[in-house]
């Protein structure tokens, strides 16, 4: 019994260790470390592959900073062998529990969208196993039309089995942060716009506070950037995290998380800094992963699971669409604990059905309260499509058909590259 | 101090994470890793290396030349579908291949042989009782080989572990009494710096089975164990 980070549902069919040497002959789909919260890592009819166990690095150079991995390799891993060398991930979701294939499947983005894109432009190359033609080297001059189908692909062109992924360069594995209290949609735009030189942006948006049955839209501005080697000696140390995290030992009963915690979480979390704004240099570790530090609080949410909610809307009138959310979800009294404000820039999305475009991404959690939950969803999805904005597949697990061939018009395009005996819940359910 | 290590059935989870944790302790350890499969070798060298592995070297048959320090036994398999193979591959290789090695060990008057048991062998279960036997075999004939060896001052361990989260048991469901290889991975290298001759790993499992092998069997075959 398996299921995805939102635990939407089980999934009673064992998983199978992944290994080249034992034939496939279901209908099946590689699995990550199952970060995705909705059903886009999961299979009902068919057989899902584990690929934890495919984690081998099998190339590296330090002085250009490109590696080369299996597909199932951590971040946490990536980060543990080449911090200590100088090199850093060039982009990095909000948990470095992630697989590199599974990253890439999704073509995730992180705080520094805004300059770089997402991660598949930094993957030069990587092996793909299909059934027919076994593994094949995809590129952007090799099988270029499965390497952009792939990016993003959701897993359903085949299993990625290596890839080489481009580092960074740094200095220091701490980074230079400000922490800036804000008010509103305005006060977060203007913020966004001072900050476009900073390569880390993100905020922390309180869902819960309204005035006047308008969401106030308070929150908190976090922005950094990598230390550098001019600054003091502590700053300059390349020592990468520790592996240490706290574990719950059973599901918490749902009710810990009503709309009181979570005021009161969000209200705590706000009012940290006693001044409007602050400076702190953190080790990367806390700033880009601060709930690794609970190896498992999705079970916080109790047994029914929950849902996380994440939409990308253009600016043109994004700040109505956004308020109109905003108003919706203050209102509905299912305030979120963890929202997520963030602009993406304009780089395009290398993937055929890569989820990040220009605009504000807003990102929620919701404990699943069935109905209620659903119908507060298909009131969002309403805005987020009027907006001409759409909805990211590792998050989602309620997204209508009709929804997603709105947000993801090329996917009759993908479909022709999707193989045809692949296929998981996610797409079951939105191709139906 | 440099080491030789050995490592048989070197691409299992749990030797993967051994042989990682001797790279860190020291990257100028000797590793001769052992398996029947060579392309995973080449794949685990270059993995090993970039983690600072200086002296690995790979076969798919161990002809000992230098002395050994420690030599750890990790194949296995649970699946007993082909009852000939899974006794074959968890007890009788294992036995013959280290006959064959006495009279090197009997010369060269040291080192660790570590070989993987399991909590399995420890009592019979209606649900992997072949498995089981056999382990519990490679645990009886361990028992013997030590002896053998008190003389010659090489030490014999057998380990014990519990559940651990590898691709032998992908297919279970994971909960609280799962350990990762690398967990394991650290219990093996203290088990074999202190000499011990048997260890469960993680220890918690000494009491579950104390309670287990203790249960009457009229209670016993009322349950799904
Ligand atoms: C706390 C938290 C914070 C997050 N923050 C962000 C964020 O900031 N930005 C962001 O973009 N995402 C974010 N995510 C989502 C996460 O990054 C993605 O869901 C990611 O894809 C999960 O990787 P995984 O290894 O767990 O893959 P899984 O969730 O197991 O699988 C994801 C998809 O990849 C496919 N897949 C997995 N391995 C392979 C392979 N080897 N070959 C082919 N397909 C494969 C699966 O079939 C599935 O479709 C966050 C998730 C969490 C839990
Ligand atoms: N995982 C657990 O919960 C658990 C619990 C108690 C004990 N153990 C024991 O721990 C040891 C290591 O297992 P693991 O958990 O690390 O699993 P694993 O990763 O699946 O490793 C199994 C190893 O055995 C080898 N092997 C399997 N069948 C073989 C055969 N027929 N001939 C030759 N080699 C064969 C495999 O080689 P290939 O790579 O070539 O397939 C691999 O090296 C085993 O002895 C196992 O019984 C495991």
């Amino acid at each position: 019994m398996w299921s995805s980070w939102g635990r939407p549902y089980n999934i009673e069919t064992p998983l199978k260790s992944f290994d080249l040497t034992r034939p496939i002959t279901s209908q099946f789909l590689a699995i990550g470390n199952r970060r995705s919260y909705g059903d886009s890592c999961l299979i009902t009819h068919g057989q899902g592959y584990d690929m934890l166990h495919h984690n081998h690095f099998l190339e590296f150079n330090p002085q250009t900073g490109l590696l080369k991995a299996q597909a199932g390799i951590l971040f946490s891993e990536i980060l543990t062998l080449c911090v200590p060398k100088g090199w850093f991930l060039p982009v990095t979701p909000g948990t470095k529990w992630v697989t590199l294939g599974g990253a890439i499947a999704n073509d995730i983005h992180g705080k520094n969208h805004h300059q770089v894109g997402t991660i598949g432009n930094f993957i030069p190359r990587f092996g793909l196993w299909r059934p027919d033609t076994g593994e094949i080297t995809c590129s952007p001059t090799q099988e270029t039309d499965l390497f952009r189908a792939t990016i993003g692909g959701l897993g359903l062109t085949g299993i990625i089995t290596w890839a080489e992924i481009q580092l960074i360069p740094i200095q220091s594995a701490h980074l230079n942060v400000e922490w800036l209290q804000f008010s509103g949609i305005d006060a977060f735009l203007e913020l966004t716009k001072d900050s476009q030189n900073y390569p880390y942006t993100v905020a922390w948006l309180d869902c819960s506070h309204k005035t006047k049955g308008n969401a106030t839209a308070r929150g908190v501005f976090i922005r950094g950037t990598h230390a550098v080697e001019t600054q003091n000696i502590a700053s300059l140390r390349l020592i990468p995290h520790t592996e240490k995290s706290k574990t719950i030992p059973l599901d918490m009963p749902s009710q810990l998380l009503n709309p009181l915690t979570v005021s009161l979480f969000n209200t705590l979390y706000y009012h940290k800094q006693i001044t409007a704004k602050k400076q702190l240099l953190q080790h990367y570790d806390p700033f880009f992963y601060p709930l690794d530090h609970l190896n498992n609080w999705n079970k916080l949410y109790g047994k029914n699971g929950f849902y996380q909610y994440q939409c990308v809307i253009p600016f043109k009138d994004g700040k109505k669409h956004l308020q109109e959310m905003l108003n919706l979800i203050a209102n509905s009294g299912f305030a979120s604990s963890l929202s997520v404000l963030k602009t993406f820039g304009s780089i395009p999305s290398p993937g055929l059905l890569s989820f990040p475009q220009e605009g504000i991404t807003l990102c929620l959690d919701f404990a699943n309260r069935g109905d209620k939950t659903h119908t507060l969803f298909i009131q969002l999805d309403a805005i987020v499509l009027a907006a001409k904005g759409r909805l990211y597949p590792a998050k989602d697990a309620t997204m209508s058909p009709e929804t997603f061939k709105t947000c993801y018009p090329n996917w009759k395009e993908f479909s022709r590259y999707k193989h045809p005996q692949i296929t998981s819940d996610f797409w079951e359910r939105v191709t139906q | 101090m440099k080491k030789h290590i050995t490592i048989i059935g070197a691409t299992s989870a749990i030797a993967t994470s051994v042989a990682k944790r001797y790279i860190q302790e020291n990257p100028h350890h000797h590793l001769t890793l052992i398996s029947r499969s060579l392309p995973k070798l080449e794949t685990l060298k270059a993995d090993l290396s970039i983690r600072g592995g200086l002296h690995i070297d790979i076969d798919t048959q161990l002809t000992p030349k230098e002395p050994i320090d420690v030599l750890l036994i990790a194949t296995g398999t649970i699946d007993d579908q082909d009852v000939q193979d899974c006794i074959d591959v968890n007890f009788t290789h294992i036995a013959v291949q280290l006959q064959k090695l006495i009279p090197f060990f009997e010369k060269q008057q040291h080192g660790s042989i570590a070989v993987i048991g399991s909590v399995a062998g420890d009592r019979g279960r209606q649900s992997n009782y072949v498995y089981g036997s056999a382990k519990a075999g490679l645990e009886r004939y361990l028992e013997g080989l030590r002896h053998h060896f008190a003389p010659h001052k090489v030490h014999v361990l057998c380990i014990k572990p519990g559940f651990v989260d590898t691709p032998m048991t992908a297919s279970f469901k994971k909960g609280l009494l799962w350990a990762t290889p690398d967990t394991i991975a650290k219990g093996i290298l203290k088990a074999i710096q202190k000499k011990k001759s048997t260890v469960y790993l993680p220890g918690f499992w000494k009491g579950i089975m104390f309670i287990i092998k203790n249960i009457p069997e009229a209670i016993f075959h009322k349950t799904k164990l």
